[in-house]
């Protein structure tokens, strides 16, 4: 478990010499788990790269410390699911709910990800290069997605808070039943969900969504040509004395 | 849950290998449906003159020998009859609807899995490895096969409830899913078509529909889009003929699906950790279909 001395990668790079490699050709899913769990709970760094994954179920999920992971191919259901701190990235497409409820920490896919892709996600950062399917950040509780491609039909369905933000198209009833998500998206939008409408772009979300695309390394992208979409909240009990809730 | 699977060769040089080749991808599905499995593979297709039958029959010690002398003594005296584990193939120069007719009074347990000209269907309760054993698939060479790892929900576990169905020549379809309109679609069928379901399976249904279409003049690619209109519930479909195969999700795509296509092959399964032992699938083109789109290939004819 060497590595621990270095300072945290920006971005999964876990490339370095002093990776812990984790091949799962030989090791169970269940083992190269636990040995990515056990920092958890502590502040120690650490370097991991998991190599043949083959588009295996379950892989760096429930990671508690701020550790690097760098998968090398495909992962199956709940890459990186209810990730804490750890920052894992994917070099390969990513089956679904990949993020599936993340506390926090960041998680990037350098492919495309199937659906429900950052469903029930409560914070941290979802970066997905390529597409993502339908069901995009599904019940979103407070994390941030980004999409550099487009998203599949039904994405922030019932969506509760959070950001999502998409630089290509979105399919059918986006932000159906929405609640308090906000959604950035610069290409075009196939439908609007039930109570979910366009929102004017002001100020303060040119500011929010420039961050985001920053965060995402889309330094190049500018804030103009995105629209906005949000909760029309007529479909439930929205008090604006509980905005502080979400 | 159900695990589906197809691999349909673009280049003849793999045919050889379609059996070792599609072998690992209905075991790796084997999680999603440890109830029974089946497949459907089209080879050795026997021409206009001729029919090929797979016949089942539940008891072990059933007399094939004496099934084939007055198979071929009825209809064709070179017919040939084939075993492979507790299904026979029996090919002959015979009219499909008589032999099959002729079958169910010899025995009316006897049942015709598939007829055509290039369909075989092997299924059985039990693991995906074992029946793919037991049937030795893994020596078979062929142009496409699907296959179908069943965690039964609508119907009973018998080989009679297994997937894949068919119910017309050279049609077979595997599903995962369950459809909500089939008792009312089967009585429809047997009524304005004449087409009876032995099952109480919803597939057997959805496969009957498709081959009601085809007889119409449908396109398989034409059929699986009329199925959007015609069939409520949750699906993704495979379906193959002797020179086709396609792929239909529902319009919401609830049930999971994964394409991979080179210039050597097209392959589908439900989940992509099904498809790694293809050769090339590193570089392959890989996609999940969208809702109610059809994706086909061949299926002209």
């Amino acid at each position: 478990m060497s590595g621990s001395q270095s300072t945290k990668p920006h971005d999964g790079a876990a490339a370095g010499d002093n990776a812990v490699v984790l091949d799962l050709e030989t090791l169970a899913v269940r083992d190269a788990n636990a040995t990515l769990q056990e920092k958890n709970g502590t502040e120690e760094t650490g370097y991991y790269r998991l190599r043949n994954p083959r588009g295996t179920h379950a892989l760096a999920c429930g990671l508690d410390a701020p550790i690097a992971v760098e998968i090398d191919g495909p992962t199956g259901y709940y890459c990186a699911g209810l990730n804490k701190s750890a920052d894992v990235t994917i070099n390969g497409n990513a089956g679904q709910g990949v993020a599936e409820n993340m506390m926090s920490g960041r998680v990037h896919v350098r492919g495309d990800c199937s659906q429900a892709a950052g469903a029930t996600a409560h914070g941290g950062l979802l970066v997905i290069d390529g597409n993502a399917a339908a069901r995009c950040g599904i019940s979103l509780k407070g994390a941030d997605i980004v999409v550099k491609g487009d998203v599949g039909h039904m994405s922030c369905f019932m969506a509760q808070a959070g950001r999502l933000v998409v630089l290509g198209d979105a399919g059918a009833a986006l932000g159906d039943s929405l609640y308090e998500t906000r959604i950035y998206i610069r290409g075009a939008v196939e439908s609007l969900g039930a109570d979910c409408v366009e929102k004017e772009m002001r100020g303060m979300h040119h500011a929010e969504l420039r961050e985001l695309l920053e965060a995402a390394g889309c330094h190049d992208v500018p804030t103009d040509g995105f629209r906005r979409y949000g909760s029309a909240r007529t479909l439930y009990s929205f008090k604006v004395d509980n905005i502080g809730a979400y | 849950m159900c695990g589906i699977v197809g691999l349909y060769l673009k280049n003849p040089e793999l045919e050889e290998q379609l059996g070792a080749l599609f072998a690992p991808l209905l075991v790796e599905m084997t999680d999603r449906g440890p109830d029974s499995a089946g497949i459907a593979i089209f080879r050795d297709d026997v021409g206009a003159d001729a029919i090929k039958l797979t016949v089942f029959h539940p008891d072990t010690d059933f007399d094939w020998a004496g099934l084939h002398q007055a198979y071929a003594g009825r209809f064709d005296p070179k017919a040939r009859i084939e075993h492979h584990d507790s299904h026979v193939v029996l090919i002959a120069d015979a009219d499909a609807e008589d032999a099959v007719a002729w079958l169910q009074d010899q025995d009316p347990r006897l049942q015709v899995m598939s007829r055509g000209a290039a369909i075989e269907i092997y299924k059985e309760t039990g693991l995906a490895d074992d029946i793919l054993s037991r049937f030795a698939v893994r020596r078979m060479a062929g142009t496409h096969a699907v296959g179908h790892t069943r965690m039964a929900t609508e119907s009973a576990v018998t080989t009679d409830g297994s997937h894949p169905f068919s119910t017309g020549a050279d049609l077979c379809l595997v599903h995962n899913g369950s459809l909500s309109n089939h008792n009312r679609l089967r009585a429809r069928l047997a009524k304005e078509d004449g087409i009876i379901c032995r099952t109480q399976n919803d597939t057997e249904v959805a496969a009957a529909y498709i081959s009601s279409r085809l007889s119409h003049g449908r396109t398989l690619h034409g059929a699986l889009e009329d199925c959007l209109s015609a069939l409520d519930g949750f699906y993704t479909f495979v379906a193959g003929t002797r020179d086709g195969f396609a792929v239909l999700r529902d319009p919401i795509a609830c049930k999971p699906a994964v394409l991979a296509e080179t210039n050597d092959y097209v392959a589908f399964a439900s989940e992509y950790r099904a498809l790694v032992s293809l050769p090339g699938i590193a570089d392959a083109n890989v996609w999940e279909p969208e809702p109610g789109i059809v994706y086909s290939w061949g299926g002209s004819s």
